[in-house]
C-alpha cells in the first residue's frame, strides 16, 4: 500500500470513527441534551424531577386556556401535549408570538399540586412559513402549529 | 492524479483565478441585489412573525454557509494530507476566516430574530449550542494555524483539528430532529409539502446562492495573495511583477 | 411605497436593520481584508525582489 493510501484510510477511518463515537456519547447524554420535557413526560413520572428542581416544559398553548390579570402582568395558562395538560402560572412579559395553539416553551417549577409556576416564556414556533391569505386559505381561518407535537 | 498536480500547479491557478474572480464578483452582486430585492420589496409578511421573518433571508444562507464553509476546509484539508496539494492546503487556510465571520453573522442574527420572537436571546439548545461549538472549532483552526511557523506543518496540524471537527456538522444539522429544542426544524429540503411559500423561498435560495458565489470570490482572492507570497522565490512570480511594473 | 413604514418593520426595525447592517459589515470586511493584503504583498514583494537583484 502506498504511502498515500494509507493516509487516506487513516483518514476516513479516523473521521468515520471519530463520527460514531461522537454519536454514541451524544445518544448516552440524550436525556441531557433535551431541552424540554412534555406534560406527559412529567405528570406520568417518565422523568424523574426531584422537587424544587428548576425544569422546562414544552407544548402547546390550549385554546381558550389563557386568562390574564387585569393589569396584564400576572398570566394563567394551560400547555398540553394533546394528551396532558399542565396549568401555568407566570407573572412577567410575554413573547410576541406567545398566542393560543402555538407552541411554547417555559422555565419553571413544578408544584405539589401538578401545576407549575414560571420564570421565563419562551414561544416556539414552526418552521412554516407563509403569507396570511395562504395561511388562511389553507386552514380556513384558523392556523394550525405543527412540529410541535412531535414526541421525543 | 497527475492532472490535479497539473491543473492544481499554483501558477496555473494564479492566472485561472485572476480571470475567474470578476466574473464570480458580479455574479455575487447580481444574485445579492436580486435576492434583497425579493425579500425586502417583493415578499410578503409572514403570517405569525410579520416582518420580523425578513431576518431570514440573512440568518439562514448563513448558517448554511457557515456549515458548507467547514465541510470545504475539512475535505480541502483531507486532501491536502493525503496528496500533498500545496492549493488545496492554501484553499483549506483560507477557507476558516471567511467561515467563521459566517458562523459568527449566522449567531448574531439568529439572537436578534430569537429575541423578538421566542422572548430570548439565547438558549441553551441543541442547535444553538452546536453552532457555537462550530464558531470555537474556527477559531480554534485559526489560532492552531497562526501557532505553528511552519505554513505546511501549520496545514496538517489544522486539517486535522478539522477533520475532527466534522462530528459537529450532522450534529448541527439533526439537532432540531434528535432532541427537543426551542428552534425550529429545518423549512428547506424536506421531502413532501413544501413548508415555506414559493414568494418566500425565491429570495432564501437566491441569497444563498448569492453568499456561496461570494466566498469562492472571496476565497480565490485570498489564495492569489496567499500564492504569490508563497511563490516569491520562483522566477514566474518576479516575471510577473517585472512585467506588470 | 411607504418609506416610513419600510423602516420600521412593523415595529422589528431594529431587529432586521441590525441584521442587514451586520450583514453588510461582514461582506465588505471580508472583502477589503484581501483586498489591503493584495497591496502589501505587492509592495512586499518588489522590495525583496529589489533586494535580491541588488545582492546578486
Amino acid at each position: 500500500m502506498k504511502t498515500r493510501h494509507k493516509r487516506l484510510a487513516i483518514i476516513v477511518t479516523g473521521v468515520v470513527g471519530l463520527t460514531v463515537a461522537g454519536l454514541f456519547v451524544l445518544n448516552a447524554f440524550r436525556s441531557n441534551l433535551v431541552f424540554f420535557y412534555s406534560p406527559t413526560e412529567v405528570l406520568e413520572g417518565k422523568v424523574s424531577v426531584p422537587a424544587g428542581k428548576t425544569i422546562r416544559i414544552g407544548g402547546l398553548v390550549e385554546k381558550g386556556s389563557v386568562q390574564r390579570s387585569p393589569d396584564g402582568l400576572k398570566v394563567d395558562f394551560v400547555v398540553t401535549d394533546l394528551n396532558k395538560k399542565l396549568p401555568v402560572h407566570y407573572e412577567g412579559i410575554l413573547p410576541d408570538l406567545f398566542r393560543e395553539g402555538q407552541g411554547v416553551v417555559t422555565q419553571g417549577r413544578l408544584q405539589p399540586d401538578n401545576t407549575f409556576v414560571a420564570s421565563e416564556v419562551l414561544a416556539k414556533h414552526d418552521e412554516k412559513y407563509m403569507p396570511p391569505e395562504a395561511a388562511q386559505a389553507l386552514k380556513g381561518g384558523t392556523f394550525t402549529p405543527g412540529g410541535e407535537t412531535k414526541k421525543p | 492524479m497527475q492532472y490535479m498536480h497539473k491543473y492544481a500547479s499554483p501558477k496555473f491557478f494564479y492566472t485561472l483565478a485572476g480571470k475567474l474572480t470578476p466574473w464570480m464578483a458580479a455574479l455575487t452582486a447580481v444574485l445579492l441585489v436580486a435576492g434583497l430585492y425579493l425579500g425586502l420589496f417583493v415578499a410578503p409578511v409572514d403570517f405569525q412573525q410579520g416582518e420580523s421573518y425578513r431576518i431570514m433571508f440573512i440568518h439562514v444562507p448563513a448558517a448554511w454557509m457557515s456549515m458548507f464553509i467547514y465541510v470545504c476546509m475539512a475535505g480541502a484539508g483531507a486532501i491536502a494530507l493525503v496528496w500533498n496539494v500545496k492549493l488545496f492546503e492554501m484553499f483549506a487556510g483560507n477557507c476558516a476566516p471567511v467561515g467563521a465571520s459566517f458562523t459568527f453573522l449566522a449567531l448574531v442574527t439568529g439572537s436578534l430574530w430569537g429575541k423578538p420572537m421566542w422572548g430570548a436571546w439565547w438558549a441553551w439548545d441543541a442547535r444553538l449550542t452546536s453552532e457555537l461549538i462550530l464558531f470555537f472549532l474556527y477559531i480554534g483552526y485559526m489560532a492552531l494555524e497562526a501557532s505553528i511557523d511552519d505554513p505546511r506543518r501549520a496545514a496538517r496540524a489544522s486539517a486535522i483539528l478539522a477533520l475532527v471537527g466534522v462530528v459537529n456538522i450532522p450534529v448541527i444539522h439533526f439537532s432540531v430532529e434528535w432532541w427537543n429544542t426551542l428552534h425550529q426544524p429545518a423549512s428547506v429540503g424536506k421531502v413532501g409539502t413544501p413548508s415555506i411559500h414559493p414568494s418566500m423561498l425565491a429570495p432564501l435560495l437566491l441569497m444563498s446562492l448569492g453568499f456561496t458565489f461570494y466566498f469562492f470570490t472571496v476565497a480565490l482572492m485570498r489564495m492569489r495573495n496567499e500564492i504569490l507570497e508563497r511563490e516569491r522565490h520562483t522566477t514566474w512570480v518576479a516575471q510577473l511583477l517585472e512585467s506588470k511594473s | 411605497m411607504n418609506w416610513s413604514e419600510f423602516i420600521r418593520m412593523g415595529g422589528y426595525g431594529f431587529y432586521v436593520w441590525s441584521s442587514y447592517g451586520l450583514a453588510l459589515l461582514v461582506l465588505l470586511l471580508n472583502l477589503y481584508l484581501p483586498l489591503r493584503r493584495r497591496k502589501t504583498v505587492r509592495r512586499l514583494l518588489h522590495e525583496f525582489l529589489r533586494l535580491k537583484e541588488q545582492t546578486r
